[in-house]
């Protein structure tokens, strides 16, 4: 035991003693939280826009007046003629324009950027729409008949796209940290041919390895909980569910992607190679597949069923589950089965593979 | 003297098995696959409708909901909490719950209410799902106030117009900046790495004991995968045309100018992080944490004008955002180069900066 004490410290001192990447390590989540959770915003809020209208009357004054008190629209100045939204747009000064012609209202929108020009004209249809609808004489609404929807948007009532994004950062960071640099550190070990000389000491193979992840799964556990924190305090995004569930599939998931590293680790011998396949196979598609930044029903279907063998996928489902809609054990299940068994298939490759013979 | 050194680098390249591949694969890789994955358009929602009403208006609107082509409908439920459970199993995304006797208040009272709930975990899909729900319901009265014939004083009718852009394509979007990002990764990583590389494996010491200067040594490492890089851009021009009949409404020129501009730039940030870094894991790690600083703040995702005030702010020090502008100006609206002077200035700011630091930071001595 006391041998194997003395191995953890080795590895602790491994990584304590690159000062450049223990402070990455513990930096990372904080500025990954901060950079996805204001950074990537869909929310859209005072868009400065410009008003061309040739007649000038009451109705178009207050259309426009009615666009700018709205939080979503700024105005930036009045144009002379529709000519010179062309220059606007060019320079980049705004990206929407609203045009008043003989009972046509033109929105000119800058498809540059598709999503936010496809907001922006929704939002203002829906607010001239209701204006038209609250100036027109009451004599018609009383002839004309209304279903009003009533919108209730579940689990996230004020749209912060920050709730999509903490379970996402949660599974990459871990990933990043578990995988990565648990298959690169043994993997250098193997390079350097430092490893040679761990296996012949007395200790046993199984407890070499352990003694290697047991830093990393300490470092995920510390980012764990910074991520957390950060996520409750700094970006408002409440646990609604158990916080007991959130751990243990959390845990569940530092394991299985603690065993991921040391698969790569025991296929490979060179740092670069375990670079690169935890890099390209493991973290790109963490982030681009796993429904973190792009919604994955948009994909092509062959990518769709690529992101069913990442078990970072079924860990993100699992925690916006319980974090966010605040559902019970029951509503993931299914997921944590699957982590399950992937882990195990894993961890059987990874012993089968490991050699502990000398070559 | 640099021409030596020149010809080392380039035999160097050309001799390792990887490095001549990705440079070729990785323009097609960026172009042809990423823009299938970073999709943000919202299609193929899934609604699940619990009907309490079961009349023919009700039906009505269920099928002008489904024929509209934004919804599919998942879920037919019986009650509101059967919808609600499809919705946490992420069966559906969006409930729409019909009233009992809608069809008899809308005749009585002449108006009654729908429920709409959305899945607002992710804010685009919720938010956006549910206005255009009712953006439907909202015609769908205006069919339903036609066929008493009674005339709404509808004053105006919106149009909405998308210039430069029209069928609202995100390809057009995301492909000029990814053309940038592949042009940084060539000039700004490769000989950050291939420096750190020589100091990890010990060569530079050699190199040290040499009479080269600092700025042939330098420009021995930059120049090669300058020209690269070029090659690259101009394959993923090509690769944007053949696949998306992309081309520039702009001139190309300035693409070249500006690009050029930027890989100055950018490969002097590479060169500062070589100089600090002594092996490939601590080099890997250092641009890993600021580029991912730079994509953020460079609005390729979501436009800068939509972030809080203070991430606008910090947003200047990402040469990455100047650089998208340029080419998403350039390539979707055809600015020229009076209309991007803020850019230029910027840029080149960021060249002169990144660049005398780096020479300054630069010791032969170890």
């Amino acid at each position: 035991m006391r041998a194997f004490r003395i191995f953890v410290q080795k590895e602790f001192f491994h990584i304590m003693r690159d000062r450049w990447t223990t402070l990455i390590l513990l930096v990372l989540p904080i500025l990954m939280i901060i950079l996805f959770g204001f950074g990537i915003t869909t929310e859209i809020r005072n868009t400065k826009f410009a008003v061309y209208e040739p007649s000038g009357d009451h109705t178009t004054r207050a259309i426009v007046n009615k666009l700018e008190s709205s939080e979503y629209f700024i105005l930036e100045r009045y144009i002379k003629s529709e000519d010179e939204i062309e220059q606007l747009f060019r320079q980049g000064k705004t990206g929407f324009a609203v045009v008043f012609g003989k009972e046509q209202i033109l929105l000119v929108a800058d498809g540059t950027d598709p999503n936010t020009a496809s907001i922006l004209t929704n939002y203002a249809t829906t607010l001239i729409n209701s204006y038209l609808q609250e100036s027109a004489p009451t004599a018609t609404d009383a002839a004309s008949r209304a279903i009003t929807p009533e919108i209730r948007l579940l689990y996230n009532p004020t749209l912060k796209s920050a709730y999509n994004i903490v379970p996402g950062i949660m599974g990459m960071i871990l990933m990043l940290i578990c995988a990565l640099m648990t298959s690169v550190s043994i993997a250098r070990e193997k390079e350097l041919g430092t490893m040679e000389v761990l296996l012949v000491s007395p200790m046993k193979p199984y407890l070499i390895i352990l003694s290697k992840i047991v830093p990393y799964f300490t470092i995920s556990v510390i980012n764990y909980i910074t991520i957390l924190l950060l996520s409750v305090f700094v970006l408002k995004v409440p646990i609604a569910g158990s916080l007991v569930l959130l751990s243990g599939v959390s845990l569940l998931f530092i394991i299985v992607s603690l065993l991921i590293g040391i698969m790569i680790s025991s296929l490979v011998d060179k740092q670069i190679v375990a670079l690169l396949i935890s890099g390209m196979l493991l973290m790109m598609p963490a982030v681009f597949l796993s429904g973190l930044m792009f919604p994955i029903e948009s994909m092509p279907q062959v990518l769709q069923w690529f992101s069913h063998i990442l078990p970072v996928k079924w860990f993100i489902i699992a925690v916006r589950n319980v974090m966010i809609k605040g559902l019970g054990f029951s509503s993931i299940i299914r997921e944590v089965l699957i982590l399950t068994g992937m882990g195990i298939a894993i961890l059987i490759v990874s012993v089968k593979k490991f050699k502990y013979r000398l070559e | 003297m640099l021409k030596y050194l020149l010809e080392k680098e380039f035999k160097q390249f050309f001799r390792n098995k990887a490095l001549p591949k990705m440079a070729v694969i990785m323009p097609f890789m960026a172009i042809l696959i990423f823009p299938l994955v970073a999709n943000f358009e919202i299609k193929n929602i899934s609604l699940a409708v619990v009907d309490n009403d079961k009349s023919s208006t009700s039906r009505e609107l269920i099928q002008k909901v489904a024929a509209g082509g934004y919804f599919s409908i998942s879920e037919v439920a019986s009650t509101y909490t059967h919808a609600l459970r499809s919705v946490e199993l992420d069966k559906s995304d969006i409930i729409m719950e019909i009233p009992a006797h809608l069809e008899r208040d809308l005749q009585r009272e002449g108006s009654s209410e729908i429920l709409i709930s959305a899945n607002a975990v992710s804010a685009t899909k919720g938010g956006l799902g549910s206005a255009y729900l009712a953006g439907i319901i909202g015609d769908f009265n205006k069919e339903i106030n036609g066929n008493i014939s009674t005339v709404v004083a509808d004053s105006f009718t919106i149009t909405p117009r998308f210039w430069y852009n029209p069928r609202l394509l995100y390809t057009y979007f995301m492909v000029p900046a990814l053309m940038v990002m592949v042009l940084a990764m060539v000039c700004g990583f490769l000989p950050a790495l291939n420096i750190v590389g020589e100091k990890e494996s010990g060569t530079i010491e050699q190199i040290n004991v040499t009479p080269v200067t600092r700025l042939s040594f330098i420009l021995s490492k930059l120049l090669p995968y300058w020209i690269i890089g070029f090659v690259v851009l101009t394959i993923s021009f090509f690769a944007a045309w053949i696949a998306y009949g992309l081309t520039p409404a702009g001139n190309l020129g300035t693409i070249y100018l500006f690009a050029a501009l930027f890989v100055l730039a950018f490969s002097g940030f590479g060169l500062v992080i070589s100089n600090y870094a002594t092996t490939l894991q601590q080099a890997m790690f250092m641009m890993f944490f600021f580029v991912l600083t730079f994509i953020f703040m460079s609005g390729l995702y979501t436009p800068v004008a939509n972030m809080p005030r203070w991430a606008q702010n910090l947003s200047i020090i990402s040469p990455l955002k100047y650089i998208i502008i340029v080419l998403r100006q350039v390539y979707l609206k055809g600015s020229t180069f009076t209309e991007l002077l803020t850019p230029f200035w910027m840029l080149t700011a960021f060249a002169i900066f990144f660049n005398g630091w780096a020479v300054l930071s630069y010791r032969k001595k170890s």
